[in-house]
C-alpha cells in the first residue's frame, strides 16, 4: 500500500513540476535519466534476479523506437499506440532472445545478445522506409493541451512508464516468479531439479524484460525528433543499462531504480560542463569500481550500515 | 549484382586472405577465453589498443610489424597485471563471479575506447609502409599486399602458438589448466600463475594483432565493437580453445563474409559475423572442432 501511494505521489509530482515555469533544458535532461531507470529495471529483471547477462539492451530499445517510426510514418499513430507497440515487438524479441537461454548461459549468453544488436541495426542500416544509414527526420505533432511542449510532455509520459516498469519489477520480484528467479540465479539445475518451472520463467523475465526496453525505445524519435541506427543501437544503452543496477544493488527493485538517478544525472551533469566522451568514460569508471570494491552496490552499503546500527 | 565465375573466385581468394587475418586476431582471444575461461569482452578493446601503440611506435619511423612485436612484451605484462586484478576481485572469491566478471570487462572495454577516443580523438588512423597501397597483380586479380604481410604473420602466430601449447612444459601446463585446475595442483604445479603467465601471452599477441589490424585498414576508437562479433564468433565456431581450429573458423567466417560483401554490398557484411555465431551458438555451442 505504502508503494502505491508512494507511486501516486511521484506521477502527481511529475504532472505538477512540467505544468510549472520550470526551464525546459530540465525536462530534456529528465527524460534520459527516467529512460534509464526504464532500462536498467527492465536489465535487472532478467541480468540481477536470474543472472543472466544481457548486452542487449539496444537491440530492445532500438527496436521499440523503430517500431514507433514505423507506426508514426504509415499511420501517424499517436504516441500511446507507439509504446505499446514498441513494448509488443521487444516482447517478442525477448521471447525469441529467451528461447536461446535453452542452451547458452553465461558468457555464451551475453554475446548472443550483442549479436542481436547487430543484426538487428544491420536490418535498419538496409531498410530504405526508415532512413535507412543516414536516418529518417520526424516531424512532431502539436503538444497536447495541458502542457506547453511536447518535451514536458514526453518528460510525464516516460515518468509514468518508470512509475509502471518498477512496479512491474517488484511485483515479480515479491512474487513467487522473483523466487522461481532467484532460484534459477543461484543453481539452475538445483531449480530444475526442486520442480521450478525454469524455462517457463526465463521466458517470461525476458520476455517482460524486452517489453519493457521496447517501451523505453518508442518514445525517443520523438523526443529527437530524428532517427538513425548508429546512435539508437549505440552499446553506449547496453553499458548504462547494465552500470545502473550494477552500482545500485542487483537484488531488490530499489536498487536499479537509485544507480540509474545516480548514474544518469551524474553524465547529465557531465555532458554539460565538460564533455560527452568523458560521460561514457564516467559510466566505465564507475561500473568497475562498484563492480570490484562494492558487489552488492548501494543497497549493500545501506544494508550493512543498517545492521550496524542496529546493533 | 549478377553472379559471375570470376567474381566468385575473386571473392574466395580475397575470403582466404581475409580469413587468416581474422584468425590472427582472434587468436588471444582463443587462449583467454578458449582455454582459460575468462570472460574477456575487452579483447577487441585491447586489440585496438594494440593498433593505436604501433601508430605512434611506428610515427618514430619503424615499420608497423616490427612495431607490434616490439609492443609485445609491453602487452604480455599488460596482460599479467589484468589477469591479477581480475583473479584477486573476482576468481579468488568464487561466488556470482560470472555476472560481475563479464560487466567488469565489459566497463574495462567501454574505459579503453573512450581513454584513446580522449587522446586520439574520433577520427581514423593509418600506419605508413612500402606494402601498403600497392598490390600484387596475379593474372587478372590484384592481391593487395597488405592483405598477404597479414596473411604470413597470422600462419606464423597460429603455428607457433601450436607449437608452444603442445611442445614447451609451460604450454602443456596451460592446456591442462584447460582441463583440470584440480589435478594441476595435485601434480605441484600453480594453476594461477599458469593461468596469468597464458593471459600475458594472449595479450601480447593481441599487440602484434593490433599492428596488423591498423596495417590491414584504417583504426578508429569504436572498432572494437564489430571486433566482439567477429572475434568471438571465430573463437566459438572454432570450439574452445583449438589453435587449428581458430585457423578454419577464421576462413569459414572470411570466406563468408567476403562472399556477401561481393554478392550484396557493404551494408550486410558486419552482420555475417553476428549471425554466424547466432547460428553456431544456437545449433553446435560446442564449436566444429571441439577440444
Amino acid at each position: 500500500m505504502r508503494f502505491w501511494i508512494c507511486a501516486a505521489v511521484i506521477a502527481l509530482a511529475a504532472m505538477g513540476v512540467a505544468l510549472s515555469g520550470i526551464n525546459e533544458y530540465v525536462f530534456f535532461a529528465a527524460f534520459v535519466v527516467l529512460t534509464y531507470v526504464v532500462l536498467a529495471t527492465a536489465w535487472n529483471i532478467l541480468g540481477g534476479y536470474a543472472g543472466y547477462v544481457n548486452f542487449g539492451t539496444p537491440a530492445f530499445f532500438g527496436t521499440g523506437a523503430y517500431t514507433a517510426v514505423v507506426l508514426f510514418k504509415w499511420l501517424g499513430a499517436p504516441l500511446i499506440v507507439q509504446i505499446f507497440a514498441g513494448a509488443a515487438m521487444g516482447g517478442l524479441l525477448g521471447f525469441g532472445v529467451g528461447m536461446l537461454t535453452l542452451r547458452l548461459r553465461g558468457i555464451f549468453f551475453a554475446i548472443a545478445t550483442v549479436a542481436v544488436i547487430f543484426i538487428m541495426e544491420t536490418l535498419m542500416i538496409n531498410w530504405r522506409y526508415v532512413g535507412g544509414a543516414t536516418g529518417l527526420q520526424l516531424l512532431r505533432p502539436e503538444a497536447m493541451a495541458p502542457f506547453a511542449s511536447y518535451t514536458r510532455m514526453l518528460f510525464v509520459v516516460m515518468a509514468l512508464m518508470a512509475v509502471a516498469a518498477v512496479a512491474v519489477a517488484r511485483y515479480i520480484q515479491t512474487s513467487w516468479i522473483g523466487r522461481g528467479l532467484r532460484a534459477i540465479r543461484d543453481s539452475e539445475e538445483a531449480a530444475e531439479a526442486s520442480g521450478v518451472p525454469t524455462l517457463r520463467l526465463k521466458l517470461v523475465a525476458c520476455v517482460v524484460s524486452g517489453a519493457l526496453m521496447g517501451a523505453a525505445g518508442a518514445p525517443m524519435p520523438m523526443y529527437l525528433s530524428f532517427i538513425e541506427p548508429a546512435s539508437t543501437f549505440s552499446l553506449n544503452y547496453a553499458i548504462g543499462a547494465l552500470a545502473a543496477p550494477m552500482i545500485g544493488g542487483t537484488t531488490h527493485w530499489l536498487g536499479p531504480v537509485l544507480g540509474a538517478l545516480l548514474l544518469v544525472t551524474i553524465q547529465q551533469i557531465v555532458t554539460v560542463t565538460i564533455s560527452n566522451e568523458i560521460n561514457v568514460l564516467v559510466v566505465g569508471v564507475l561500473l568497475v569500481l562498484f563492480v570490484v570494491l562494492a558487489p552488492d552496490g548501494i543497497l549493500g552499503f545501506f544494508k550493512r550500515w543498517l545492521k550496524a546500527s542496529s546493533k | 549484382m549478377a553472379f559471375s565465375f570470376d567474381l566468385l573466385t575473386e571473392a574466395l581468394l580475397f575470403g582466404v586472405l581475409l580469413g587468416c587475418f581474422y584468425a590472427a586476431v582472434s587468436i588471444g582471444l582463443s587462449v583467454s577465453f578458449g582455454l582459460l575461461d575468462v570472460p574477456n569482452v575487452a579483447h577487441p578493446a585491447i586489440m585496438v589498443l594494440g593498433s593505436y601503440a604501433t601508430y605512434v611506435v611506428a610515427s618514430y619511423g619503424l615499420d608497423p610489424i616490427v612495431a607490434g612485436v616490439l609492443l609485445m612484451p609491453v602487452f604480455f605484462v599488460l596482460g599479467i597485471l589484468i589477469y591479477r586484478f581480475y583473479y584477486e576481485s573476482f576468481e579468488k572469491r568464487g561466488t556470482e563471479a560470472g555476472v560481475r566478471g563479464l560487466a567488469f570487462f565489459f566497463g574495462i572495454a567501454f574505459i579503453i575506447e573512450v581513454g584513446l577516443i580522449l587522446v586520439f580523438g574520433v577520427d581514423q588512423r593509418t600506419v605508413a609502409a612500402r606494402y601498403i597501397g600497392s598490390s600484387l597483380a596475379l593474372g587478372d586479380y590484384r592481391i593487395p599486399y597488405r592483405m598477404l604481410v597479414a596473411f604470413g604473420v597470422a600462419l606464423v602466430l597460429t603455428f607457433s602458438l601450436t607449437l608452444y601449447l603442445s611442445k614447451t612444459f609451460t604450454g602443456r601446463a596451460i592446456k591442462a589448466v584447460a582441463q583440470d585446475e584440480a589435478a594441476l595442483r595435485l601434480m605441484g604445479v600453480n594453476p594461477v600463475r599458469i593461468k596469468q603467465w597464458a593471459f600475458g601471452i594472449a595479450t601480447g599477441v593481441s599487440a602484434l594483432a593490433g599492428a596488423m589490424l591498423i596495417i590491414v585498414g584504417p583504426v578508429e576508437p569504436a572498432v572494437d565493437r564489430v571486433y566482439i562479433g567477429r572475434t568471438f564468433c571465430v573463437v566459438v565456431l572454432a570450439g574452445l580453445g583449438s589453435m587449428t581450429g581458430t585457423l578454419g573458423a577464421g576462413l569459414i567466417l572470411g570466406i563468408s563474409e567476403s562472399i556477401v560483401l561481393m554478392f550484396f554490398g557493404a551494408s550486410w557484411a558486419p552482420a555475417v559475423a553476428f549471425g554466424l555465431l547466432l547460428v553456431v551458438l544456437g545449433i553446435r555451442p560446442q564449436g566444429l572442432f571441439g577440444r
